[in-house]
């Protein structure tokens, strides 16, 4: 059992190794730098600029984080410290589902509703034609993705602050909204911002439903109306034609190397913020 | 005291803010099961479940999608049950043969939640890689490998959760009748059962609806496969290639294997959440 647990740890390890010896060709080729600042993508002349990936998934990244932040915040608020039990009871039952719907399901919505909607309301107000395969489009699909998570890991955060607190505020007169703001926002700051951090990362590593909805057009996005070509689905895309060309695989793995370490990086630094304020506030 | 008028005022703002919120939640819940059952019951037919694809399936002749439900049923299962071995013990290991506030179980519960968190197209190529170096084509046995890998942090996570607020006194009380750390494992079983059973229903919708991992590991095969060595289909995958086709009947199937995802998922949600809220109630 003991190995079982050192095992499990050593994966995170294997992985990273795993994936940088695949990915060592074309490091050994090209600086780190000059990859990913780099904008031209030419597989066949064994050109490998990471720049417009890297921005596309900046773009859909920072677009659902703004959609889904504020909806998931209020609504967490609500739940915790305004809803009666019968509202917990309507409500935790929807955001199962959210959360349980797979990637591909929110994909072929975004793809049904989000993607007309934004070809035939939106983009004709600011431009002549779009298809509606946009960063807008992946943002939206993204945002409500993560929604459920934001709202659940907002939730335990919330609860983690003591009644006695809560209760300190309101004998002082203050109202519901002020000790939300005043009390538990500002208990929890650290909390609210390392949820943030990892609803981010769940947000990059989205690959089907961002794949669809995104318009993989190869090129930096200048406006959330343009498409955009984020790296997991780059690696989606491509892991057919990778296997005939050795460089095109190793900058794929390359690719699936950032995604890897970015998610690492942010998973451990946001974890280890929420068990510290556990700890704290528990 | 008297409550200031801009107090009440905000306090009413916030309100209404924080409804919206919940209403836009709703709305998108909403939006996405309208979108599928209403498009899904449209194209779903009996052959569509019952049939394996014809020939002319991919410019819209007869058949259906069944290989694509037992591949992923095939997927599910096996990955489950290896997932259900490795992971019980080392929930166990953490919670009962380490003290509370170990280093190791600090590190190890730190390494799942990032393990958690690596997205599943990261997954995929690392399952790749391993393939390769071992030799392995596309086929059932790499999907199942990877999506074990997928579903065992998920698995320890949540039966962690569960067993973590399991009162220590039990432990001491049956250490104190004499049984062994072993023995201690069946009443600590016991109590846990309803957080495994939540964690297997969690881990199973996830490894179903998960198309980004076996894409690269699986493959897609037109029929149903043999021995472990074969390539499989998967529904989400069914789902994602028929969507792209030009021709609206393939387009049609892909909106059925959508509800027959969705059913299964919502199937595998709804149930977990009932145990949750039956079997918590009569635990100690």
């Amino acid at each position: 059992m003991f190995s079982m647990t050192i095992i499990a740890i050593l994966m995170v390890v294997v992985m990273f190794v795993g994936l940088y010896l695949k990915s060592s060709p074309v490091l050994q080729e090209k600086s780190f730098w000059q990859l990913l600042s780099s904008s031209e993508w030419k597989p066949m002349k064994g050109e490998f600029g990471f720049l417009p990936f890297v921005a596309g998934t900046l773009w859909v990244t920072l677009i659902s984080i703004l959609i889904a932040l504020p909806v998931s915040l209020l609504t967490a608020v609500y739940i915790t410290e305004y809803a009666k039990p019968y509202i917990k009871r309507l409500v935790f039952p929807i955001l199962d589902i959210l959360a349980a719907l797979p990637s591909v399901i929110f994909g072929v919505w975004g793809v049904l509703v989000i993607v007309p909607w934004i070809s035939q309301h939106v983009a004709p107000h600011f431009m002549d034609f779009s298809t509606g395969y946009t960063v807008f489009a992946a943002g939206i699909v993204l945002g409500v993705m993560v929604i459920p998570l934001l709202v659940s890991l907002f939730i335990e955060v919330f609860s983690s602050v003591s009644t006695d607190l809560r209760e300190c505020s309101l004998s002082l007169g203050a109202t519901r909204w002020q000790t939300v703001r005043k009390v538990i926002f500002r208990q929890t700051f650290s909390g609210i911002i390392a949820a943030t951090v990892l609803a981010v990362s769940r947000a990059m590593g989205e690959t089907i439903a961002v794949l669809m909805v995104c318009g993989c057009v190869i090129g930096i996005p200048t406006g959330i109306l343009d498409p955009c070509y984020p790296i997991p689905a780059l690696i989606a895309n491509n892991y057919g034609e990778m296997l005939s060309m050795p460089m095109y695989e190793a900058a794929l793995m390359f690719a699936a190397l950032i995604l890897f370490v970015v998610v690492l990086f942010f998973n451990l630094l946001s974890r280890i913020i929420l068990y510290r304020l556990e700890k704290r506030l528990g | 005291m008297r409550i200031s008028k801009s107090k009440k005022i905000s306090e009413e703002i916030a309100k209404v803010c924080m409804c919206l919120a919940m209403l836009i939640v709703f709305g998108f819940v909403f939006s996405v099961l309208w979108t599928i059952f209403s498009k899904g019951m449209k194209a779903m037919s009996w052959d569509m479940v019952s049939k394996l694809p014809g020939g002319g399936f991919y410019i819209g002749k007869e058949g259906g999608f069944l290989n694509a439900i037992v591949g992923s049923l095939y997927i599910v299962g096996a990955s489950t049950l290896i997932g259900l071995l490795i992971s019980i013990p080392v929930v166990f290991f953490l919670n009962v043969y380490l003290k509370k506030g170990s280093k190791v179980a600090y590190l190890a519960r730190l390494a799942f939640d990032v393990l958690f968190g690596v997205p599943s197209i990261v997954y995929g190529a690392f399952g790749f890689t391993i393939m390769i170096f071992f030799g392995l084509r596309t086929s059932l046995l790499g999907g199942i490998i990877v999506i074990t890998l997928l579903i065992i942090p998920i698995f320890i996570r949540t039966m962690d959760e569960a067993t973590r607020n399991f009162p220590r006194d039990i432990l001491d009380a049956s250490f104190a009748l004499g049984a062994t750390r072993l023995e201690t494992l069946k009443v600590v079983l016991r109590q846990i059962a309803p957080g495994i059973a939540t964690a297997t229903l969690l881990s199973v919708g996830r490894a179903i609806g998960d198309a980004a991992s076996v894409m690269f590991t699986a493959g897609y095969t037109d029929s149903i496969p043999t021995s472990l060595s074969q390539p499989a289909a998967t529904l989400p995958l069914a789902v994602f290639f028929q969507l792209q086709s030009p021709i609206p009947e393939v387009v049609d199937r892909a909106y059925a294997a959508a509800l027959v995802l969705t059913v299964i998922v919502l199937a595998l949600s709804i149930t977990g959440r009932f145990i949750t809220n039956r079997f918590s109630k009569n635990k100690v």
